[in-house]
C-alpha cells in the first residue's frame, strides 16, 4: 500500500501549501508514490485514521486549531511542522503583542453607517486563543520544515525522505527562516 | 424533527468556512449563511510598523496572491511618497501582476474546480481532486500545472522567489529585468496560450452539458465593480473605478480609487469573521456588489488583446444587449477569458523594449500623512489604506479585500443552489458538493479577506424555523 499522506492548514496564509504546488511536474511523480488522504486540495471532510505523514501549515491560533492539532497527532504516525508559522508562530503570532479583545475591536470597528456586530457567535465560528502558538507547544512534533514558505525543493526533499521512512535532516542550506 | 447538514471543511477553496441552512416546516430553504472562520488581525498589528516593511508584511496576508498585496502596498507607499514611479517600474509591476493572475487563475481552474467539471459533482469524494484527475486526465493536469508554473516563474524571475517576494517597494521596484530572462519568459507564450484555449474549450463543453443547471448557480441582479482604463478597457493595475448595475447602466465611472470610502462601506455580523462590504449609497444589504473576473469582464468596454476580446464578445452575448451576465457560474468562464488576456498581454509587455529599462525606482521620503493603493487582485479590487507619522511609522491601516466584497453575493449564491437542490428528497453528498462549488466559483481567498487565519471549513446545518437543528450529514 502506498504511504498515506495528509496536509493541514491551521493559522497561516496557505503559502506553504502553494509552495507544495510549486513542486510543479514533480506532483505527478508524487501522486504515483503516495496517497493524499486529507488536504485542502481534496474533498474528504474527516481527518482519517492511520495517516503515515501529516504536514501541518500554520500556527495554533483558535480553539478549533487546538482541537484539530490533537486529533491529527492521535491519528498520524509522523507530524511535521510545515513552514515558519507552525515552527515559530511567525506572522500569525504578530497579534500576540496585543490583547485579543483589542485586536478584534480595532479590526471590526464600523466603516459602515451603523454600529457593527462583533464576530462572537462561537456556536458557528471558532474563538481565538489569547496567543497564537507554534505547533510543538500544543502537540509533539517529529520534524520541522523552516521557511516562509519552505521552498519547493526543500519540500520535495522532505517528502521523499518521509516516504522512505526517514525523518528529513536539513543541511544548513535549508535552515533559513523567512 | 431536528436535522443538521454539515460540510466541514469546505475543500478545494482557499480558507476555512461553513454554511448553515434554515428550512421552514415544509422543508423549503428559508435562509442560508456562509460563515468564515479565520482571523489574524493585520490591521491592528501593522500599527507601529514602518511603511517600508508593509509590502513584506502584507504579502503574508495570502500565500495565493502575495504579489497582489505587495503591489497594492507599494502603491499606497507611492502615494505617501507623493511620487510618480518610472515608466519601466510600472511596466514591471504590471508584468508581476499578470504573473500573479496567471498562477492564481490556473490554480482555481485546474487544481481546484476542474475535478467537479471533469469527474462530475457526484464523483466519489475520495478521488474528486487534482491528484485523482491525474489518472484519467493526466495531460490536462500536466498542462494546468505548467501554466501555473509559468505564472510563478514570472514572479520568480522578477522577484527572486515565487512566494512572498519583497521586490516591489514604494517608489518602484528593486531589480530590473535582464534580456536573457525576458527571452526565457517569452518562450513560454505559445504553450501557455494553447493551454488557456484548451481550458476554455473544456469549460465550454461542460457548460453545454450543464446548461439546465447553470441558472440555479447564483443568478441574480447586483452591482458590478472593478477598475477600467481611461478608455474603458479591462484593467488590472491602474485606471479608475467603474460601478455598473445589471442592466449595464454605469453609476460611477473613472473614479479615483482614493475615494473608495465614499462608495464602499463595511459592516459585520456576529456569525462570520468576514466583513460585509456594500455600496454605500444603497445601504446594507441592498448595496450588494460583485468584484473579480465576472465583474471585470462584464463592465469593461473592451479587452485590448485580440483573442480575449473575441471571447469577451461571445461571453457578453450570453446576456441581453448591453446587459451584464448575472450568473455567478460564469465566474469560471470570465476567469479563463482573463487568463487568455494575461498571456497575450504578457507577450505585449515583454516585447516592448521599455521593459528592459534600468530606471526603476523613484527615491523620496514621507511627503503625505496618508496613502491609498488599489489594484485588481485575481479575485477583485484590492485597496490598502495607510496613515503614517512623519517618520513613516504606521498609525492606522485599513484594507478592503477582493473576496470580502463578494461576501453578500456568495451568501446569495449558496442560498439559490441550496433552495434548488434541497427539495425534500434525500440530501446526497453530491448536493453538498454543488453548494460548495457555489463558493468555489468565486474562488474566494479567505486568508486574504479576513486578513486572517488560514483554514476554511464548510459546515452546513439545516435548522428548523425555531432555530433548532434539523439535519446533520457528514462526509
Amino acid at each position: 500500500m502506498k504511504p498515506r499522506v495528509a496536509t493541514v492548514w491551521l493559522g497561516g496564509c496557505s503559502g506553504c501549501h502553494m509552495s507544495f504546488l510549486d513542486m510543479d511536474e514533480r506532483l505527478l511523480e508524487l501522486a504515483d508514490k503516495m496517497e493524499l488522504v486529507f488536504s485542502p486540495f481534496a474533498d474528504l471532510k474527516e481527518f482519517p485514521a492511520d495517516v503515515d505523514v501529516t504536514l501541518v501549515e500554520g500556527a495554533v491560533t483558535n480553539t478549533e486549531n487546538e482541537h484539530f492539532a490533537r486529533l491529527i497527532r492521535e491519528r498520524s504516525k509522523v507530524v511535521v511542522s510545515f513552514g515558519d508559522c507552525a515552527v515559530t508562530g511567525n506572522v500569525t503570532a504578530m497579534r500576540n503583542m496585543f490583547r485579543v479583545g483589542d485586536v478584534i475591536d480595532s479590526v471590526y470597528n464600523s466603516n459602515g453607517d451603523g454600529p457593527a456586530a462583533k464576530p462572537d457567535d462561537y456556536s458557528c465560528i471558532a474563538k481565538l486563543l489569547p496567543a497564537a502558538r507554534p505547533l510543538h507547544e500544543v502537540i509533539p512534533v517529529d520534524a520541522f520544515l523552516h521557511g516562509c514558505p519552505p521552498t519547493a525543493d526543500q519540500i520535495w526533499f522532505a517528502v521523499n525522505e518521509l516516504l522512505n521512512n526517514r525523518l528529513p535532516v536539513f543541511s544548513t542550506v535549508f535552515l533559513r527562516y523567512g | 424533527m431536528t436535522r443538521t447538514l454539515t460540510i466541514d471543511p469546505i475543500t478545494r477553496i482557499e480558507g476555512h468556512a461553513k454554511i448553515t441552512i434554515q428550512l421552514d416546516q415544509n422543508g423549503v430553504v428559508e435562509d442560508t449563511r456562509f460563515h468564515v472562520n479565520e482571523f489574524r488581525g493585520f490591521e491592528k498589528f501593522c500599527e507601529g510598523r514602518l511603511l517600508w516593511e508593509m509590502p513584506g508584511i502584507t504579502s503574508r496576508i495570502c500565500g495565493i496572491c502575495p504579489s497582489s498585496h505587495l503591489i497594492t502596498s507599494a502603491k499606497a507607499g507611492d502615494d505617501i511618497f507623493a511620487v510618480e514611479i518610472p515608466e519601466t517600474a510600472e511596466q514591471l509591476r504590471r508584468l508581476l501582476t499578470l504573473g500573479q493572475w496567471v498562477q492564481s487563475h490556473a490554480l482555481s481552474f485546474f487544481h481546484l474546480s476542474s475535478p467537479d467539471l471533469l469527474l462530475g459533482f457526484d464523483a466519489p469524494a475520495a478521488t474528486r481532486n487534482v491528484f485523482g484527475l491525474m489518472s484519467g486526465h493526466r495531460e490536462l493536469v500536466r498542462r494546468g500545472i505548467r501554466l501555473r508554473k509559468f505564472g510563478q516563474e514570472i514572479i520568480e524571475v522578477l522577484g527572486g522567489r515565487r512566494i512572498h517576494t519583497p521586490w516591489a517597494v514604494a517608489g518602484g521596484v528593486r531589480e530590473p529585468l535582464e534580456a536573457e530572462k525576458r527571452n526565457h519568459l517569452l518562450a513560454w507564450i505559445p504553450e501557455a496560450r494553447e493551454t488557456a484555449r484548451m481550458a476554455l474549450d473544456t469549460l465550454r463543453k461542460f457548460e453545454e452539458g450543464f446548461r439546465d443547471n447553470i441558472p440555479h448557480f447564483g443568478t441574480f441582479r447586483s452591482l458590478f465593480v472593478g477598475l477600467v482604463s481611461a478608455d474603458g478597457a479591462l484593467e488590472y493595475y491602474g485606471g479608475g473605478l467603474r460601478i455598473a448595475d445589471s442592466g449595464g447602466n454605469v453609476l460611477e465611472d473613472h473614479v479615483d480609487p482614493r475615494r473608495y470610502r465614499e462608495f464602499f462601506a463595511e459592516t459585520t455580523e456576529s456569525w462570520s469573521y468576514l466583513k460585509f462590504p456594500y455600496y454605500r449609497p444603497d445601504g446594507y444589504p441592498k448595496g450588494m456588489y460583485r468584484v473579480g473576473p465576472l465583474a471585470r469582464v462584464n463592465i469593461c468596454d473592451y479587452i485590448d488583446t485580440p483573442l480575449a476580446e473575441e471571447e469577451r464578445k461571445a461571453f457578453k452575448a450570453l446576456a441581453g444587449d448591453g446587459e451584464m451576465v448575472t450568473n455567478s457560474f460564469y465566474y469560471h468562464h470570465a476567469r479563463l477569458i482573463e487568463l487568455l488576456f494575461c498571456i497575450e498581454k504578457i507577450e505585449q509587455l515583454l516585447s516592448d523594449p521599455a521593459i528592459l529599462g534600468t530606471h526603476i525606482r523613484a527615491n523620496a521620503m514621507i511627503n503625505r500623512p496618508e496613502g491609498i493603493g488599489a489594484s485588481e487582485a485575481p479575485r477583485g479590487t484590492l485597496f490598502h489604506h495607510y496613515w503614517v507619522n512623519e517618520d513613516g511609522v504606521l498609525q492606522k491601516v485599513n484594507m478592503l479585500i477582493a473576496t470580502g466584497q463578494n461576501n453578500l453575493a456568495m451568501n446569495r449564491t449558496i442560498n439559490q443552489i441550496a433552495a434548488h437542490y434541497i427539495d425534500g428528497s434525500p440530501i446526497t453528498e453530491g448536493i453538498l458538493n454543488r453548494i460548495e462549488a457555489g463558493i468555489r466559483m468565486f474562488d474566494p481567498c479567505l486568508s486574504c479577506s479576513t486578513h486572517a487565519d488560514g483554514r476554511m471549513a464548510l459546515h452546513v446545518q439545516i435548522l428548523n424555523p425555531d432555530g433548532s437543528l434539523r439535519t446533520e450529514v457528514r462526509r
